[in-house]
């Protein structure tokens, strides 16, 4: 019969027509800059440098070895690395980035820097909105822009975080297992050496 | 009648002031004044409705930025589309081009010079109205075919053979569908028709049943006629950019548009004055309300049903369209006809109704029962959404 289709779709939308004033599964629209949805965990866009501590110079994660750099698609990021050595969580002096900039109108927010960083100093924001009247200066961002602590970290991505805090805490015990290994050794061979020492003084 | 016998007592106070050889200008002036201020309004006003009627029906909120509730969003569309530059394209024929808008403003304002707003309410009395009606109408084929000719582009020119072909082929069953109106009531003048239908909501034509199925029809042809959704092939902006309006821009779009908007409404005011008591009160208690209050009334329901529609249905295929005026569209609105007929041979009695209705129904059922049995459409089939294995 010709019409009834018809008829069923205008009930459809008379449904949604009357609901949208009631029915807050028929008004799904947000007024976005005055209402905003808080953003979900997973969230991601641009990349973002992780500090630990108060101080984003001395506590930056990054030690400019610059694999991101290399394996970023798009190659939005540039590296410099710094003369001088800082040392790093477990007290290893390392290198820092002089220059480390990311020009986020390039981004694409794949998040392969964030998977190939060996040192957990680089990881995803979530934060979008940016704008600039100049596309050249605005969008790259120095590491002054980029540093962020980790308590923002947590913030934003806790799950994730904690994860990371795991790594870094396990990489920190196998140093220092490491650390009283070689300590031991030494001491070990220190001992030795001062045995044979005394055993060839007693023999002579 | 107070309201009536007030403002034909104004105009009459005025059009002495005039010199008495400008007598019969100012008294045309004034009669289409209030028709061409009230309708202005109206436009800007249902555009904003219309916007936020289909907002909702798409679980959006519609414009809310100018003003309270986008109020003043008309405003901002009317300063937007009068301050755009008006181009006209290099090749195009400067004067057509330019003619084209007007002349499709004035086939649908003339329209409105004959629908009867109150008793004494209309500004031309003409003995064939509806005949004026749609003698008027007809031009609007001329313009749009101007517009999409003079512009030199391909895309207007498919726009207006389309418009042609379509508004053509919409004008047979729209007329046959308003014939059993005219049969009824006697008579082509548009004021013998609502009188016709005076003392209540039960004398309006829609309670019969020829008068029911010859609304529908003339709603679905008024759509196709004024090229609304989902007749809207014409204009087709997936893929026509705008059809005949795409050279079009500034002031004479925003007049495409205007015109558009006032051929909806006039021909809305033709189906309230046919079928739905025009400006009749629905009961006869409450007619102490001026008739113009329930013709716009009924206007504006209408407008509303459109708007209801075009927030529903896709756009129809070329073919579609045709084959729906040819095939159901006019077969309808004839076995319509002849179902007027035996109603009024049996003066509109029981009987009349009953068999009436019998024909309009058995003509309906059964034509759409053939017409989808010979188009050999089935039910569709969805080879992965419907299967339960992958429910499962």
């Amino acid at each position: 019969m010709i019409g009834k289709g018809i008829a069923k779709g205008m009930v459809e939308t008379a449904r949604n027509l009357v609901g949208s004033y009631h029915e807050s599964e028929r008004m799904v629209t947000v007024e976005y800059p005055e209402q905003k949805i808080p953003a979900k965990e997973s969230a991601r866009n641009f990349p973002f440098l992780v500090y630990d501590g108060d101080d984003w110079q001395t506590g930056l994660r990054c030690v400019s070895c610059q694999i991101c750099e290399k394996e970023c698609p798009p190659q939005c990021i540039y590296i410099e690395k710094d003369t001088e050595k800082k040392p790093d969580f477990l007290g290893k002096p390392q290198f820092q980035p002089k220059i480390f900039d990311i020009d986020v109108s390039v981004c694409m927010g794949c998040q392969i820097c964030v998977e190939v960083c060996p040192f957990e100093s680089i990881r995803m924001d979530r934060e979008f909105e940016y704008a600039g009247t100049d596309r050249f200066n605005d969008m790259l961002f120095t590491k002054e822009n980029l540093a962020k602590s980790n308590s923002y970290y947590h913030q934003i991505h806790p799950t994730e975080a904690t994860e990371t805090d795991g790594i870094r805490e396990d990489k920190r015990q196998a140093h220092l297992l490491k650390e009283r290994a070689k300590a031991e050794k030494l001491a070990k061979a220190k001992k030795e050496a001062m045995e044979k020492k005394a055993g060839a003084s007693s023999t002579d | 009648m107070w309201f009536e016998e007030l403002l034909i007592s104004i105009k009459a106070s005025m059009v002495l002031l005039a010199p008495e050889m400008v007598r019969p200008l100012v008294s045309a002036l004034l009669s289409s004044m209030p028709i061409l201020m009230s309708f202005g309004g109206l436009f800007a006003m249902v555009t904003l409705l219309e916007r936020k009627m289909l907002g909702r029906i798409q679980n959006r909120l519609g414009p809310n930025r100018v003003g309270p509730f986008g109020l003043f969003q008309p405003v901002a569309d009317g300063i937007k589309m009068l301050t755009k530059e008006d181009i006209v394209p290099h090749s195009a024929d400067h004067l057509i081009h330019f003619l084209a808008p007007l002349i499709l403003l004035v086939s649908a304002m003339l329209g409105l010079s004959v629908i009867p707003f109150g008793q004494k309410l209309v500004a031309v009395e003409l003995e064939a109205g509806i005949l004026f009606f749609f003698a008027v109408g007809g031009a609007a084929e001329l313009a749009v075919f101007m517009a999409g000719w003079s512009s030199r582009n391909k895309y207007a020119l498919l726009g207006a053979l389309r418009a042609i072909a379509q508004m053509i082929s919409y004008e047979i069953p729209l007329i046959l569908s308003s014939i059993g109106v005219l049969m009824a009531a006697g008579s082509l003048s548009l004021v013998e028709v609502v009188q016709a239908q005076a003392g209540g909501m039960h004398a309006w034509y829609i309670w019969t049943p020829w008068g029911f199925l010859g609304c529908i029809l003339f709603l679905i042809a008024t759509l196709a006629e004024v090229n609304r959704s989902p007749f809207d092939i014409p204009e087709a902006e997936s893929e026509l950019i705008a059809g005949h309006m795409t050279e079009y821009s500034g002031f004479k779009y925003a007049v495409f548009f205007l015109a558009e908007f006032v051929a909806m409404f006039a021909m809305c005011a033709l189906t309230a004055t046919l079928f739905l008591g025009g400006y009749h009160a629905p009961l006869p208690i409450l007619s102490f309300i001026p008739g113009p209050f329930w013709l716009f009334l009924k206007l504006i329901l209408l407008v509303l049903l459109f708007i209801w529609i075009r927030g529903t249905m896709p756009r129809l295929r070329a073919d579609q369209l045709m084959e729906f005026a040819w095939k159901f569209m006019l077969p309808m609105s004839m076995a319509n006809l002849v179902a007027t007929g035996l109603w009024i041979a049996l003066d509109g009695g029981v009987l009349g109704w009953i068999l009436s209705a019998i024909l309009n129904g058995a003509a309906y059922f059964g034509w759409s029962h053939l017409l989808s049995r010979a188009s050999g459409v089935k039910p569709r089939v969805y080879q992965y959404a419907d299967d339960p294995q992958t429910h499962a």
